[in-house]
């Protein structure tokens, strides 16, 4: 049961299983998931804790490898790809939003926000303006050189979130980008998120575990032990 | 390719301020081990060398006399007879191979010229002492005939005695009272300058032998012989002719021990600086294994921060960064910083050198050997336990290192 929200096909899933730890401590987190993810879609992935939403997102955001599968991104053969090609990947096409924000510490939020830019090359002017922006964006202007320690968890949040869009990727991968948010500054991510989504044509693929934010998205992908449960299209997006 | 070197270097000099603790300890440890070994061994070749510099001013084959047994503590010469100027003259006579054959008796009185008083060691001899003990006339003369048999009351003064008594004037032809009579300063002897066992070699006022017998000790003895070997003698060879001879001049029967001893200075300095070389390996040795200590507080450092460092890997991985751009951000770290200490600890110990050598009063010799392989231990311990760990954390999936702990 996959769809495509007209887009052309981005990402495909076929039979992916991740298995973690070996022999009889062995614990499969996903057992053969099929999914289908169109350009420009907004996808959010719900499912009860434990259910394997974390190991599928960072198998499509080519953090970790399937232990057996396949995985195509834009019709390339993601398994088949060297260390450096799928850092590349990385660097060139995918925003990161970590479940626990990942900052590193003792830097500023600015210079947190930078290093995707860094690596890619860019020059220390479009950097400042772009880590300026993508922190105003998320609403942490004034915030620039504060460190991950002098700020608060939601804070720290919107500045992985920021890191994660500077690059204006095109597609965007947040493990609850809300989770540690008011429901007034979760809803003003999720609206980031569709500007992104509908403006920029990024394509959005959320975990939460709120209804309110996956509200937002077009389609919801429901998971249960490891494998899609339901996945439903809105009707209205 | 250069920007990203540029890069590499800009994320490591962020990396070193942001942990400004953990990189100040790791200089901190370098800059003690280097600084600690170098120091050590050119403190250690400072002193080698004073005491090399000390053998050839004591003059080339030089023995020396002395009454009683081998010289050394509780073995006083006291009991033993001395020497008397007959003695002098036998050696003189006896064995072609001596050079020149000295006198010494020596007091420890107060000089005064003026106002000025100054305590320094007078010694009477003659002027075979010249040439035995290396000295040269700075100015003025040696003694005359008639002062040495008479036994006049004129002397030549060492540099620090006229430095004291005389000031910036001439001393030559001053009047130097000592005790109950005075003298009058004939020459100056050439400064020396320090010892082997740090003493004024200059603090010296010289007399014929009969006046100081006359006038200060009261008796006809003689206390010490320097005598100068002829060059190319067979030192060995000549202190049996010396031990034999004063054997039989002293009367000892077959079986009786020697009353008296013959030291070869060059052989006690040798010995010394021998000693000295030990002592610089020794200490060199105990800098070396402080140079260890430092490498291994390094290494602490790091493994401490290794799971901190193992994330931020995994972090920057994760954004995009390529393996070999974070090694060379991770090897220039450790490269700045092992570098940084290594220079400061060059430059620390450079500084505490020159002080202590001036301190005590000894040469200072820049040994440029041990700067560098200092240098070079410390770099290599430095990139060893900086980059190492990041090797390991960098060939991480990304999510590995993420979850390391
Ligand atoms: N590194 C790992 N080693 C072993 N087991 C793991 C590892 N990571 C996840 N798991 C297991 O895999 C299962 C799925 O984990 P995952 O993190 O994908 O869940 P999730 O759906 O994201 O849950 P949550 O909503 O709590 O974040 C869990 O049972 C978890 O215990
Ligand atoms: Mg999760």
């Amino acid at each position: 049961m996959s769809r495509n929200d007209g887009g052309t096909r981005l990402i495909s899933l076929r039979q992916v299983t991740k298995t973690y730890g070996e022999g009889t401590a062995s614990f499969q987190a996903l057992n053969g998931v099929d999914l289908d993810i169109g350009q420009g879609e907004f996808v959010a992935i719900m499912g009860p804790s434990g259910s394997g939403k974390s190991t599928a997102l960072n198998i499509l955001g080519c953090l970790d490898a399937p232990s057996s599968g396949h995985y195509l991104f834009r019709d390339i053969e993601v398994d088949a790809l060297t260390r450096n090609q799928r850092a590349l990947l990385r660097r060139h096409y995918l925003g990161f939003v970590f479940q626990g924000f990942n900052l590193l510490s003792r830097t500023s939020a600015q210079e947190n926000v930078e290093l995707p830019l860094l690596y890619r090359g860019e020059d220390a002017a479009h950097r400042h303006d772009a880590s300026r922006r993508a922190l105003a964006q998320v609403g942490l202007t004034g915030w620039e050189h504060h460190t991950p320690a002098e700020l608060s968890g939601g804070q720290q949040q919107r500045v992985a979130i920021a890191r994660a869009i500077v690059t204006q990727p095109l597609v965007l991968l947040a493990d609850e980008p809300t989770g540690n948010l008011d429901s007034k500054r979760g809803h003003e991510i999720m609206e980031l998120l569709v500007s992104l989504n509908r403006d920029q044509g990024i394509t959005v693929i959320m975990v939460t575990h709120e209804p309110d934010m996956a509200a937002y998205a077009s389609r919801v992908v429901r998971f249960a032990d490891g494998n899609v449960d339901s996945d439903s299209m809105k009707v209205a997006a | 390719m250069n920007q990203m070197l540029l890069n590499a270097l800009l994320l490591a000099l962020r990396a070193i301020r942001r942990n400004l603790m953990r990189s100040f300890l790791t200089v901190l440890g370098i800059v003690i081990g280097v600084g600690a070994v170098i120091t050590m061994v050119t403190l250690g070749n400072g002193a080698t060398r004073m005491v090399s510099d000390q053998i050839s001013s004591l003059g080339s084959n030089l023995l020396i006399l002395r009454p009683g047994q081998q010289l050394g503590p509780g073995r006083e010469s006291a009991g033993a007879a001395n020497f008397r100027l007959a003695d002098i003259e036998a050696l003189q006579a006896q064995i072609p191979s001596l050079r020149a054959v000295a006198p010494v008796v020596g007091s420890r009185v107060t000089l005064v010229v003026g106002s000025q008083n100054w305590s320094s060691q007078v010694s009477g001899t003659s002027n075979a002492y010249f040439t035995a003990g290396n000295w040269k006339i700075a100015a003025g003369r040696n003694f005359d005939e008639d002062e040495e048999t008479a036994g006049k009351a004129v002397c030549v003064i060492g540099d620090t005695v006229r430095k004291q008594l005389f000031g910036s004037g001439s001393p030559l032809g001053g009047e130097l009272r000592v005790k109950n009579f005075t003298c009058v300063v004939v020459g100056l002897l050439a400064a020396k300058g320090q010892g082997a066992m740090g003493q004024d070699q200059d603090d010296v006022v010289l007399m014929p032998i009969r006046t100081v017998q006359r006038r200060l000790t009261g008796n006809q003895d003689v206390s010490t012989v320097m005598l100068s070997m002829r060059d190319g003698a067979n030192t060995d060879q000549v202190m049996v002719q010396v031990r034999r001879l004063m054997r039989e001049r002293r009367k000892l029967a077959e079986n009786e021990e020697d009353n008296f001893n013959v030291m070869d200075t060059k052989q006690i300095a040798e010995t010394l600086s021998g000693t000295i070389r030990t002592m610089t390996g020794l200490l060199g040795a105990v800098a070396a294994v402080s140079l260890l200590v430092g490498g291994i507080g390094i290494m602490n450092i790091m493994l401490v921060s290794v799971t901190e460092r193992t994330r931020e890997i995994g972090i920057r991985l994760a954004i995009g960064a390529l393996e070999h751009e974070v090694l060379l951000q991770f090897l220039i770290e450790a490269v700045v910083l092992s570098a940084l200490g290594g220079l400061i600890g060059i430059a620390l110990a450079f500084v505490t050198c020159l002080g202590l050598t001036a301190l005590m009063n000894m040469p200072f010799l820049f040994n440029p050997g041990i700067n560098l392989l200092a240098f070079v231990f410390s770099a290599v311990i430095g990139i060893v336990f900086g980059y190492m760990p990041a090797r390991r954390a960098a060939s991480l999936d990304p999510i590995v290192a993420l979850r390391y702990e």
